[in-house]
């Protein structure tokens, strides 16, 4: 009798001296996400990941939905920077249905994403202190990331998952008070950041984790297409927020951080870096932003051309350059959206960071690529 | 500004200026000839210099320029793009399903970090695969080169694209699946004619 073998599966030779470890999809050290990898003895041959385990088929779900009902299941695949991973897809849907935006609705877009992009990174850095065995760097972003949390919830009314974001401006104005509530908060947040240098990131036991380890040279973070922190920590200085600027970026001093080594310790400090950036920006938008005005305009439901067309926008996320690209056959629903997310751009670097390594540094590799399972998965 | 005030300043003022009188509201202007920017267009310039008509240039943009080519020609395309325009990174690659037409398409977002003038700049490269009704991934007429060999970071877009279109990607290293469960056995599910129950 001969075995048949089930449409997608494949066979696989088991070779007597490499043995392959399954990592995930449940464990800790890896997200929602498998990761076989192949070691020989201590180091670690080859490694193949395996996302997926979190599709939900966001995009196609927006094909069946209208350009507002989208908002809020697209926010979903991060929702912790759900912000950002709406912007592109707000400003996409503005081009495409033919909407201005008021200036002031702009600003408070500005300072929304820069506080989803700290909460993000905060919630990012909290999970790679658990990962490298420091519980002192997750106590501290996990509580120092309410701070953000709770002028989100002013902001927008929902602690996480916003929907703040629509075409056409915000959903709501700033509550009274807000700047200065703002102001205090943000100053205080970039004192406590800066704290976490001397306990993280000059910590000689993080260093020997992180130093040296998977080092991806700067050709190589551009042959991959690699994004956000971890193409800026191989050294390539390209940030979308100066290169492409949407909404206001262009009328705030925005900085470029950028480290040359391209190694975890780089790829984990970067990330660092922008936040205190963010800060720089917040205080700039607030002094900016216009102090009264309309934050939103009516929203038009129908694309304003016939025929096909398509747009694709792009932001700077917590993670990476974000794009968005829709389809539209000028019916209310668009006939395609797709999400090109940084973490599954990102991805395609880990096999070939991972060749070599050893074991124990898988979890300090993955996670320093900025990798958020769900958002790869969509 | 001018105008309408001195059409409510009193005429004995300035008597001159009753001569031309303020024009009621202004025409709808005819569609005037569209100002395509100078830097994008001169991208697409070079394409057609170089491919002639085997390429359409489909829109010229601010910042984005984009062009069809059918599927025999896109792996030259796409080596011209790397090699003499300097893109090096594939962003984004996007299938979109039209059954009217009976193709698929595949559009790739080609950015650039090294030049700096491309900065800001997507060249979107769309090519067409012909579509099948009733499909079998990997074994039908649904196939386009693979463009993985030029730009190395299109390997997991590609293998997203077979698994949710069924675009067999010829030369492609690894055409397994990726999102999708292993023992997926239903159409690929962003193709129109997958509708999703309950819808």
């Amino acid at each position: 009798m001969t075995f048949v073998l089930p449409p997608g599966l494949a066979l696989q030779k088991v070779d007597e001296r490499i043995m392959t470890l399954n990592v995930g999809p449940q464990h800790p050290g890896s997200g929602h996400m498998r990761i076989v990898v192949q070691i020989d003895g201590d180091y670690i041959v080859a490694c193949d990941p395996d996302p997926g385990y979190v599709h939900r088929g966001e995009e196609k779900m927006a094909e069946y939905r209208n350009y507002i009902t989208n908002i809020p299941h697209l926010e979903r695949p991060v929702i912790h920077d759900s912000c950002n991973v709406l912007y592109p897809y707000v400003l996409g849907a503005e081009e495409l249905l033919g909407i201005e935006v008021p200036e002031r609705a702009k600003y408070v877009r500005v300072i929304a994403s820069e506080l989803n992009r700290c909460i993000y990174i905060m919630y990012w850095l909290a999970i790679y202190g658990i990962f490298l065995g420091h519980s002192t760097m997750f106590m501290w972003p996990a509580g120092d990331r309410e701070l953000l949390i709770d002028l989100m919830e002013k902001m927008t009314g929902a602690r996480v998952t916003h929907a703040h974001f629509v075409p056409g401006g915000v959903r709501n104005d700033l509550p009274p008070n807000f700047e200065d509530v703002c102001l205090r908060q943000v100053n205080y947040f970039e004192k406590r950041i800066k704290e976490y240098a001397a306990v993280f990131y000059d910590n000689p036991i993080l260093i020997a984790r992180t130093k040296d380890t998977g080092i991806l040279s700067r050709q190589d973070a551009i042959r991959y297409g690699t994004t956000g922190s971890v193409l800026r920590a191989s050294g390539v200085d390209y940030d979308l927020r100066v290169k492409e600027p949407y909404d206001v970026y262009d009328e705030l001093d925005v900085h470029t951080n950028v480290m040359k080594e391209g190694d975890s310790y780089a790829r984990s400090k970067v990330p660092w870096f922008d936040m205190l950036e963010s800060c720089n920006i917040i205080r700039q938008a607030l002094q900016k932003m216009p102090k009264s005005g309309s934050v939103r305009v009516k929203l038009k439901p129908n694309p304003k051309t016939k025929g096909l067309e398509s747009v694709y926008k792009r932001v700077e996320s917590g993670r990476g350059s974000l794009g968005c690209y829709i389809v539209s056959d000028a019916k209310v629903e668009p006939y395609r959206v797709k999400l090109s997310v940084p973490s599954f751009r990102n991805l395609i670097a880990l096999p070939n960071l991972l060749r070599g390594e050893k074991l124990g540094n898988m979890p300090s590799v993955y996670w320093s690529l900025n990798y958020w399972p769900v958002e790869a998965d969509r | 500004m001018m105008n309408t005030e001195t059409e409510n300043s009193p005429a004995d003022d300035k008597p001159e200026v009753k001569s031309p009188p303020p024009k009621p509201t202004p025409k709808k202007p005819e569609v005037a000839p569209v100002e395509l920017p100078a830097f994008e267009k001169s991208i697409s310039d070079k394409m057609v210099e170089k491919f002639g008509d085997k390429i359409q240039v489909g829109f010229v943009k601010e910042d984005r320029v984009r062009i069809d080519v059918g599927k025999e020609n896109v792996h030259d395309v796409a080596k011209f793009i790397r090699d003499a325009l300097n893109y090096d990174h594939v962003e984004s690659v996007s299938g979109v399903d039209y059954p009217q037409d009976n193709e698929i398409e595949v559009v790739y977002h080609i950015g650039s970090y090294t030049e700096s003038s491309l900065a800001r700049q997507i060249l979107v490269l769309a090519t067409r695969a012909p579509r099948e009704t009733n499909p079998i991934p990997g074994n039908d007429a649904t196939r386009l080169p693979t463009l993985r060999d030029i730009f190395y970071s299109v390997e997991f877009h590609e293998r997203e694209i077979f698994e949710m279109f069924g675009v067999f990607f010829e030369g492609h290293p690894d055409n397994r699946r990726l999102l999708l469960p292993e023992d997926w056995a239903d159409l690929p599910p962003l193709r129109k004619d997958f509708a999703i129950k309950g819808r």
